[in-house]
């Protein structure tokens, strides 16, 4: 099955003629951003001592707003962030106080999952921020990948390179490799349960791992997603972090 | 003899001056340095037990792997039903509960939005129990710059640094963002209470002190800590006694297959205070040896000296049919008497010395402020029982060897030439 499936898309390739690298990171990024997004996932972290879930609500615009309210559990109820530009900020209501995070705070771990603020926070086009190479293609689940190597065109970049395995059919990353700039794994996220979700291709369930971390990972579970919506402006204030 | 002998070194001080001053000199140094040494090494061991390792500490086997990064997460759970069994397993010992907390530090401004934060190195103490030791055992009323004690819960001590650099005053309200022992986000408002300086940078970076029922609720971890100190009643560290108690402990409570079993360790186990111990011992080891080297080698030359002056007298001694042997012999036992002289006078100066600089130390707190290592500000040594004895080796030692060396020439004597000799 999987060598007919191979050969059909190898025929289709042909067909088609062979996307570069920049065209496949232009087609993901087609697939995984919008103009704006309104999520509500569930995170179940799997720590050394047991799970924790936890669920919230996203609102996103491009890469440079967001505004994520914790629902879920009651400690973590009121919770919120809100993240404009390059600056983020966390609102708690048992202190009723508001803190900015910057500097070396934006990587340490968010609730003790495997994803630091800034994961949560980048929210760049991968084409804005890497330079791919094809390195080769593989099959992961049955599926066809292609093998890009992201090297860092920019000097913020998060990580300073990343290995993709993407989806030749869907254009769906179904694993990463994100590295530190001495060429260190830092962390590995396997993408899967895609679904096509208003005309695109979206990975409804994310796992990421530290590896500098014990623990089994952080699943990254999307309940519902909905792209292009009408956002208020009012969300993306510091006001409505005390709403 | 001795009481002849004696006299004679009494009578004839060029026999005698410059070697009581020599060993005299040495043994004051020897016993200086030892003083000196101990005292030292001795604040720094007991600041770090005092403040980190206790003279022993129990840990999650979880956490003592990872001990130095302070991982709550791996923190032990059911410390009351834990305290309740080592007060009575060692009711000779004071236990105590410490809590360990990274995060951040923040002002708020009138908004209630940041106007300055910094990184925060928190211990949390009992510090609001009548019967507690705790504010004492880290000298905190000592170390506070402006301000008073925490008083109730919901206050804070803070680094005067860090007070200083945000204008922070006592009565201001501070908020610490931290993480929960599951990871959740923790933000606790706090009252400064006052600012604090411990004097050394480890101690002063970002510190925050709070009352140890503060940071279990801020941080969620009623009923656990993320270390369990013991301290003995002598009030100094005993490495035979933590090394039984803590085989006593870890046979009877930690378990190699539980990551989250208790493990004791003792305060030579961590922060490399073993290879301290031992460095400060072989320390005094180097000390007394240098100076019996060099001692000898200079009271050697001037039994040398003391030999040509007095080769006349063991001519007149030998021909007078004394033997060689004997002379030798009332040589050694004035080297002893000697010896004995200069150490006691030795010991009675560095041992004097050794009490006015533990009596007044010396601050090194411009030196030590940037350091990255737990040192105390102020140095000063120590007054122990080996210090009345300890000159006495090099003393009596070297003095000795000088004269045993220097003595030999007697028997290189040839008793057919001493008359010839004796008529020059």
């Amino acid at each position: 099955m999987n060598t007919l499936l191979m050969l059909f898309f190898s025929f289709s390739t042909l067909l088609q003629g062979n996307p570069d690298a920049d065209e496949i990171l232009e087609r993901v990024d087609q697939n995984m951003s919008s103009k704006n997004r309104v999520v509500e996932s569930t995170m179940i972290i799997h720590g050394r001592r047991g799970s924790r879930t936890i669920t919230s609500r996203t609102y996103s615009v491009g890469d440079t707003k967001s505004f994520t309210e914790y629902l879920s559990p009651p400690r973590e109820q009121g919770t919120k962030m809100l993240k404009l530009e390059e600056q983020l900020w966390i609102y708690s209501p048992d202190s009723d106080r508001t803190i900015q995070i910057s500097g070396h705070m934006l990587r340490q771990s968010v609730m003790g999952s495997d994803l630091s603020y800034e994961d949560m926070m980048d929210d760049r086009k991968l084409q804005e921020v890497y330079n791919a190479e094809i390195t080769g293609e593989t099959s992961i689940e049955g599926r066809i990948c292609y093998q890009l190597q992201l090297n860092a065109k920019v000097d913020d970049a998060s990580y300073e390179s990343r290995k993709l395995w993407i989806d030749k059919e869907r254009y769906i990353p179904l694993k990463q490799e994100l590295y530190a700039k001495g060429g260190q794994l830092l962390k590995r996220i396997t993408l899967s349960e895609i679904e096509r979700i208003e005309g695109r291709w979206f990975p409804m369930k994310m796992v990421y791992k530290d590896v500098l971390k014990e623990g089994e990972g952080t699943e990254f579970m999307v309940n519902s997603i909905r792209f292009n919506q009408d956002i208020p402006e009012y969300i993306f204030t510091k006001a409505a972090l005390r709403r | 003899m001795i009481k002849f002998i004696a006299k004679g070194i009494l009578r004839d001080k060029s026999r005698s001056l410059l070697p009581i001053v020599v060993v005299s000199l040495g043994v004051l140094l020897t016993v200086f340095l030892s003083g000196w040494v101990t005292g030292v090494f001795g604040d720094m061991i007991d600041m770090n037990a005092r403040f980190t390792t206790g003279h022993v500490k129990i840990m999650t086997r979880a956490y003592a792997a990872n001990q130095n990064q302070k991982p709550n997460d791996l923190a032990l759970l059911g410390t009351s039903e834990l305290m309740d069994n080592l007060k009575e397993d060692y009711p000779d010992m004071k236990w105590v509960e410490r809590i360990n907390f990274g995060g951040l530090l923040d002002v708020p401004d009138e908004k209630g939005e940041t106007r300055g934060q910094a990184p925060a190195a928190g211990q949390a103490v009992d510090l609001l129990s009548p019967e507690s030791e705790e504010a004492e055992r880290m000298n905190i009323p000592g170390s506070i710059i402006s301000g008073n004690m925490i008083q109730k819960r919901g206050e804070a001590l803070i680094s005067n640094e860090f007070a200083n650099r945000f204008n922070v005053e006592p009565g201001d309200e501070v908020t610490l963002f931290s993480s929960t022992m599951y990871g959740s986000m923790a933000f606790k408002n706090f009252i400064v209470s006052g600012t604090i300086r411990f004097g050394t940078t480890v101690l002063d970076r970002g510190a925050v002190i709070v009352d140890i029922r503060d940071a279990r609720e801020a941080l969620n971890m009623e009923d656990a800590a993320g270390e369990i100190l013991g301290y003995f009643q002598e009030d100094k560290y005993l490495q035979e006694k933590a090394a039984a108690v803590k085989a006593s402990f870890n046979r009877k409570y930690s378990n190699e297959a539980d990551e989250f079993s208790p493990v004791m360790l003792t305060l030579g186990d961590q922060e490399g205070l073993d290879e301290m111990l031992a460095y400060s011992e072989s320390v005094i080891g180097i000390v007394i040896f240098i100076f019996v080297f060099a001692m000898s080698l200079v009271l050697w030359n001037t039994g040398l000296l003391g030999g040509l002056r007095r080769y006349g007298e063991f001519g007149v001694r030998l021909a007078l049919g004394e033997e060689k042997k004997h002379i030798y012999k009332t040589l050694i036992y004035e080297a002893v008497i000697i010896g004995f002289i200069g150490s006691l006078l030795g010991t009675a100066l560095g041992v004097s010395l050794a009490w006015y600089l533990q009596e007044h130390p010396v601050s090194f707190g411009a030196m030590t402020d940037n350091l990255g290592m737990m040192l105390p500000s102020e140095f000063r040594s120590v007054v122990t029982s080996q210090l009345f004895y300890i000159g006495f080796i090099p003393g009596l030692f070297a003095m000795v060897l000088g004269n045993a060396l220097s003595g030999i020439g007697i028997y290189k004597r040839n008793t057919a030439r001493l008359f010839k000799e004796l008529e020059v």
